[in-house]
């Protein structure tokens, strides 16, 4: 083929066989990369880690730099050993580290967190496919696991001032009424994992990934309203329920674990059954169940029903009629 | 007035315009080709059949190709000379094409037999005709015979004409500058349509970027009854047959169905202008705007082109290629085709010839899906691309089906928010041409 063209201004002729690429339709792209929102989601994170760092001193930084190591050095390897492409550049293997270490209590030894790494990278995500395959949120599975495995280091949560102490849900759960004060329940000068004290610190990050449209504000909004909501209906007393709300883990796993892509339904009207049911359980489970928390039960129940919600809620197409 | 949808659709995205590069330029007229290649096939449809031979002399305007079938729209000479010779090329659309090659002798000489006439003077059925005598097909891509379009069955009653002004896609501004600069030939088209319809209400449509030309069409249907201007939001696709009808109408038009079943004709403002020309001048179609752009171009323009002009000679007249051409494209870039033979001539359909840069032009690394569920958010048809493609990368047809991949409109919207970079609607494209096949097997 004689494909040139004369170029007017210089009369050269650039000549194009075999130069053009051809494809499909369309031709240009968003800027929206898989790097960038992992990118969003740490920097949600870092008012968490802050106060995780001021709160509870070396041993935040130390659970932190753990666990984001282990979790980057598990990926890199079994990428390798199962020659897959290398995909720690994502930076997901970053946030389930960063989660997982915002989980812990900070008194946890570093090789429990080193298992958890592990456990959440090689079995909840690579084993099951690598990035976006896997069924339950990595970082939650891998608390679930070490809580079975250690469960009085896992319980065992240190307050700031490194003094082992019950959090405010455990203590209203076993009808004590020495509450902190709320204030402190806001900001996150209280007892518990690392990253769930300070509502406040979250909810910044919350409210990024939701303007940066990396999180559907459904799920939060609505795990956070049913909890409230069914805690109500079981005679939970109106004045304690804010407890309920910024303790307990809730914003953390609603803003930050529900919302995982992977393991939540994909579907509009299924993200809404989702948060709706995380909701139900979260407060079943504090309740009636034997934990005072029942977050990370919840939304790890609520993930194995994910493919299920998706298949009861696909979208009607355009001009079908119901 | 009559009651209008929420002059917007559910989905969609915000793709950079781009528009700027050529919205304020003016038409310019192209230079007369030394050769157009004028294929025989331009459109869904019966191909044509030439009526000319080699050696034989024609002039702008002359029939040189026709078909007995309904489906099907005559082709007509965009240049006066010679016929040099009928062979096989590749046009734009990708497939090849019998073309008939003719030599230009400059006279620039008319055909003398173009009828002029007035709308009064003139039945339903007489225009329709007219439409097909002078070869206009749809112009804002898929090249549907016009007069097949406006042949509604009477057990279809038709209430809206809408006029698509809506030029969605990125970069093109050949309707825009239409609607600017010949607002009265737009008009005057769409009241001939109305006509051959026997519909009241007609409604322009147009996205509210362009505010210019909907003041321009605001001033020429002060005096006519039955005709609105609306400004629908921009966003892609507003320009979907199934987004404006919605956005106009507020009426949903379901997979496969076509718009006269929820009472409306969607037609495009070019081809409206063509049927104006065609009535008033008898004049065929044999040119139309192409909007020559990109970053790869260096001077991006609006350019009256003849059917038949190789694309390269666009290219030249529009200064030439600014860097190295990475991708060439025939259309708009989300539903444009890309070239791979840059002499492949300018067709009745092809609004724009947009020239990416290599940077531009790279793909990105594919990785895999994350689920983050834009697709769906995006996806003005309802469907979840994601799961559509995963089973067409597998080649599960049963299950893309069942996902209803045939409802796709192939707007590119998904593959563009994706922040994986996945084929979502390339590989839907591809599993609904296995599907077609199957059912046509089975």
């Amino acid at each position: 083929m004689d494909g040139k063209v004369i170029d007017s201004n210089t009369n050269d002729q650039v000549v194009l066989d075999d130069m053009l690429i051809v494809s499909l339709s369309p031709h240009i792209r968003s800027d929206e990369s898989v790097r960038r929102m992992m990118l969003d989601v740490i920097i949600a994170l870092v008012p968490a880690m802050i106060g995780a760092i001021y709160f509870f001193g070396f041993n935040a930084i130390r659970l932190l730099l753990v666990t984001v190591i282990a979790t980057l050095v598990f990926e890199f390897a079994i990428q390798k050993l199962f020659k897959k492409p290398i995909r720690i550049m994502d930076l997901s293997a970053v946030v389930t580290g960063i989660l997982l270490a915002l989980n812990l209590p900070a008194g946890t030894p570093w090789w429990v967190a080193v298992f958890g790494a592990g456990f959440a990278i090689i079995i909840v995500k690579e084993f099951f496919g690598g990035i976006g395959s896997n069924f339950m949120n990595p970082a939650l599975a891998a608390r679930a696991a070490l809580v079975a495995s250690w469960p009085g280091i896992m319980t065992n949560y240190l307050t700031p001032d490194g003094i082992s102490a019950a959090t405010p849900l455990a203590i209203m759960k076993s009808g004590g009424t020495n509450l902190p004060a709320l204030q402190r329940m806001f900001f996150g000068d209280i007892g518990g994992v690392i990253g769930e004290t300070s509502a406040v610190l979250l909810l910044i990050g919350g409210i990024y990934l939701i303007l940066r449209q990396v999180i559907d504000w459904k799920i939060p909004v609505l795990y956070i309203a049913t909890t409230a909501g069914v805690l109500l209906l079981f005679g939970i007393a109106p004045g304690n329920l804010i407890y309920h709300v910024l303790g307990g883990g809730l914003i953390l796993g609603a803003f930050f674990m529900a919302t995982d892509y992977s393991s939540s339904p994909v579907t509009p009207k299924g993200r809404i059954v989702f948060a709706i049911g995380c909701g139900i359980l979260t407060a079943l489970i504090r309740v009636k169940g034997g934990s005072s928390e029942g977050v990370m039960y919840s939304i790890l129940i609520m993930n194995v029903a994910t493919p299920l919600i998706e298949r009861l809620t696909k979208p009607r197409v355009f001009g079908e009629v119901k | 007035m009559m009651n209008h949808g929420k002059l917007t659709f559910k989905g969609g995205v915000h793709v950079p315009e781009h528009k700027e590069l050529t919205e304020h330029k003016s038409i310019e007229m192209a230079k007369s080709p030394q050769f157009a290649y004028i294929p025989i096939h331009q459109h869904i449809g019966a191909p044509c059949d030439a009526i000319v031979n080699v050696g034989d002399k024609v002039k702008i305007g002359q029939k040189i190709a026709e078909s007995g079938a309904f489906v099907s729209a005559s082709v007509h000479a965009s240049i006066a000379g010679t016929v040099k010779e009928i062979k096989p090329m590749f046009i734009p659309t990708g497939i090849k094409s019998k073309c008939i090659v003719i030599e230009n002798d400059y006279s620039e000489e008319m055909y003398e037999d173009l009828k002029t006439n007035t709308l009064d003077s003139l039945t339903g059925k007489e225009i329709i005709n007219i439409i097909k005598e002078n070869g206009i097909a749809g112009m804002g891509g898929a090249c549907f015979p016009a007069h097949v379009k406006f042949s509604v069955p009477e057990d279809k009653p038709i209430d809206t004409v809408i006029l698509n002004g809506a030029e969605c896609e990125p970069y093109l501004t050949g309707d825009h500058r239409l609607m600017l600069e010949y607002p009265e030939q737009v008009v005057f088209g769409l009241k001939a349509i109305k006509k051959i319809l026997n519909v009241e209400n007609a409604v322009i449509a147009v996205e509210n970027n362009k505010m210019d030309a909907i003041e321009a069409l605001k001033n020429v249907i002060k005096e006519e009854d039955g005709i609105q201007v609306l400004a629908l939001k921009t966003k892609y696709p507003q320009g979907g047959e199934k987004s404006i009808i919605y956005a106009v109408t507020g009426r949903s038009l379901g997979t496969g169905a076509l718009p006269m079943e929820v009472g409306c004709v969607v037609s495009n403002v070019a081809t409206s202008k063509a049927i104006a020309d065609a009535v008033l001048l008898g004049k065929p179609l044999y040119e139309r705007v192409v909007t020559v752009t990109g970053a790869g171009i260096r001077e991006p323009k609006n350019i009256m082109a003849r059917i038949g002009t190789p694309l390269s000679e666009l290219i030249e007249q529009s200064g030439g290629f600014s860097g190295k051409p990475g991708k060439i494209i025939s259309g708009g870039p989300m539903m444009g085709i890309a070239q791979y033979y840059i002499d492949a001539p300018v067709i009745k359909g092809s609004g724009g010839l947009l020239v990416l840069t290599e940077e531009e032009a790279i793909e990105k690394p594919v990785l895999p899906c994350i689920k983050c569920g834009k697709c769906i958010e995006v996806c003005p048809a309802g469907l979840q691309p994601l799961f559509i493609s995963a089973y067409a990368l597998k080649n599960n047809h049963e299950r893309a089906d069942s996902f209803d991949a045939m409802a796709c409109i192939e707007c590119g919207a998904c593959s563009y928010i994706c922040p994986a970079k996945r084929p979502l609607t390339e590989s839907i494209k591809g599993i609904k041409k296995e599907i077609l096949a199957k059912r046509k097997k089975s």
